[in-house]
């Protein structure tokens, strides 16, 4: 397929002008103009639609094929959302900033302190901000009201204690607030390990980060003691919600003793991602926290109106423009209200349903490091295929060849060969079946013919891409 | 010269006072093709089994935590540019730094190249 400046003529145009009849305005300045006319491909419209629509035809995303990306939940979501946040659409977002816009954006308002308060009420928390663009974002404003409690209270805090099974982001957040990283190993039923957990924690700890279920798709049956035992010594301790679509309903993160979370709205709520966003990391906190929130809030008043609240002295500040992702957070409330309470909780049941019923169909064919009842996702080793050379990239090309995107791989860092499976609750039995199906054949493949499985994939536009040269020589430029 | 190992899988190597760091030949086959070698700064101080430095594979990025306390007088320039140094090797050509050492008795955290290997087979 040609590149669009490769199919460029030149003077051929989309739309013909006529002559200009007015005469020219002053040139700018010679100093403010370009010294060369820019390259830009000189097409057609008919030429730019199917130039687009023939790369559209390329795209890969959850509404073409299965995409059990561990760790990413790439559930479907529903074009009814979409159209539901389009309603949302005509606001601008100066409008609640103009002197007396409060009154003219109540339905945006009323949409974001909703979400809010539904939040609040899934995860157990007393006060939600929706200003983080992300779940990365989220973490580093949560890490930052830990900061500010330790502060206001005369803490002196040094440490932040992460188990090895989290996502990099968790000790990185930290890091960025200012905090040294305490790792802590993972004990063989795949929870952190509780003594090397009790030795590291101190008075110097300022909060412990925990993903639960964690990246091996367990729950940590400790949770409620490492909440206990970090309170102790007045150290918080933060929910990371990445993995939220296996409890809902079942587990409020703040009943259990959690101080902060964030939670992702384009995993759990139904909101499209991929390819670096858009995104939405909405942070809840308890009621010591809610002082330290990004300011401006959104409050209701008694009268039932909506307003923004600026008088917030205590507040870290604030952390997104406008209200954050406004789009994004439009389909997520609009998904919440469509499921309500009792679909919010299917969702949860069929989620972990579904990757126990992949991981239980697999566990002949691939080891299974962490061999119990999964939540949401199941990880596997392809240790058994190493024994043929073949590794999980070989597995994950051969399924793109199949039609399947990848799951994770290479992810837990604590799992040799990993490779992370993620169904979600949108998938039929038949598509996990066929899903099922290809995995066996590629471990089939791996004592039988491995070379297919190294060679792929050979459906694609182009053949498998040298990784390593890709990371290791770094050229991005412009063709032109 | 002393050869020593810590359960990170760095490797340290001491001659005097001076201790020689790098990643295991088992560590550098499991990260995969390395990418991208991030050196500490010459002067920096560290202590035992803390981060001095931090690798990065096309399958993951991990830290590298010094076998010793020391500061460091000395980084392997060469693996700026040519990471793949590590992978081909490892515990020769692909050190990482080289540290004044601080504590010589800390070599009793550490184990000999027999215990390494038998630790390995424990893994």
């Amino acid at each position: 397929m040609k590149l669009i400046y490769e199919q460029s003529v030149p003077g051929r145009r989309g739309v013909q002008l006529p002559a200009c009849d007015v005469p020219e305005a002053t040139p700018l300045p010679a100093a403010l103009c370009r010294a060369e006319a820019a390259t830009l491909p000189e097409m057609s419209e008919l030429d730019v639609v199917r130039h687009f629509t023939r790369l559209s035809r390329r795209n890969f995303s959850v509404d073409t094929n299965f995409y059990p990306l561990g760790s990413c939940t790439m559930k479907y979501n529903s074009k009814g959302l979409e159209a539901a946040a389009g309603l949302m659409a005509p606001y601008h977002p100066m409008i609640p900033l103009l002197p007396g816009g409060e009154a003219l954006a109540q339905g945006c308002l009323g949409m974001l302190h909703g979400l809010g308060t539904a939040l609040a009420e899934i995860t157990g928390m007393d006060e939600v901000t929706t200003q983080p663009l992300a779940g990365a974002h989220g973490e580093m404003t949560g890490m930052l009201l830990v900061a500010a409690y330790h502060r206001a209270k005369g803490n002196k805090k040094k440490y932040v204690i992460v188990p090895d099974s989290s996502h990099g982001t968790n000790p990185a957040s930290a890091a960025m607030v200012g905090y040294e990283i305490i790792t802590i190993p993972t004990a063989p039923y795949g929870d952190m390990d509780m003594e090397a957990f009790k030795a590291a924690l101190s008075s110097e700890t300022a909060a412990v980060m925990m993903t639960c279920p964690n990246t091996l798709g367990l729950f940590n049956p400790h949770v409620k003691e490492i909440c206990d035992l970090a309170h102790g010594v007045d150290a918080l301790v933060y929910y990371d919600g990445a993995n939220l679509n296996a409890i809902m309903g079942k587990v409020r993160p703040g009943d259990v003793g959690f101080d902060v979370i964030h939670v992702n709205l384009h995993k759990t709520f139904g909101t499209p991602h991929g390819s670096g966003g858009p995104g939405s990391g909405p942070v809840g906190v308890k009621k010591a926290l809610v002082p330290f929130l990004p300011s401006p809030r959104i409050v209701k008043k008694d009268d039932g109106s909506f307003a923004i609240d600026r008088d917030n002295p205590r507040s870290i500040g604030r952390t997104a423009n406008f209200f954050g992702n406004f789009g994004v957070m439009a389909k997520a409330y609009a998904y919440i209200l469509q499921q309500g309470k009792e679909g919010l909780i299917r969702v949860s049941e069929q989620a972990v349903l579904n990757a126990n019923y992949i991981m239980s169909r697999l566990k002949a064919y691939y080891d299974l490091p962490y061999d119990q009842t999964c939540m949401h996702e199941c990880v596997f080793s392809a240790s058994r295929q190493l024994q043929h050379d073949v590794h999980a990239i070989d597995i994950a090309k051969y399924l793109i060849d199949q039609g399947y995107h990848p799951p994770t791989v290479y992810f837990p860092l604590i799992v040799k060969e990993a490779i992370m499976i993620e169904p979600t609750e949108t998938e039929s039995k038949a598509t996990m079946d066929s899903f099922i199906e290809v995995m066996i054949e590629a471990a089939k493949l791996a004592e039988t013919n491995p070379e297919v499985l190294k060679e792929a994939p050979v459906t694609m536009p182009i053949s498998r891409l040298d990784e390593t040269k890709a990371a290791r020589e770094q050229k991005v430029c412009c063709i032109g | 010269m002393d050869l020593y190992f810590s359960k990170e899988h760095e490797w340290v190597k001491i001659s005097g006072t001076t201790a020689t760091v790098g990643i295991s030949d088992h560590a550098a086959h499991e990260l995969g093709d390395i990418t991208f070698v991030e050196l500490p700064a010459v002067g920096k101080t560290v202590k035992q089994f803390e981060t001095v430095a931090a690798i990065e594979s096309v399958k993951a990025a991990s830290d590298i935590y010094s076998p010793l306390s020391g500061k460091v007088t000395s980084i392997n320039e060469t693996l700026e540019n040519a990471p793949e140094v590590v992978n081909e090797s490892a515990e020769e050509a692909g050190w990482i730094c080289t540290i004044e050492i601080a504590d010589p008795t800390e070599v009793k955290n550490l184990m000999s190249k027999a215990e390494y290997d038998e630790y390995l087979k424990s893994l």
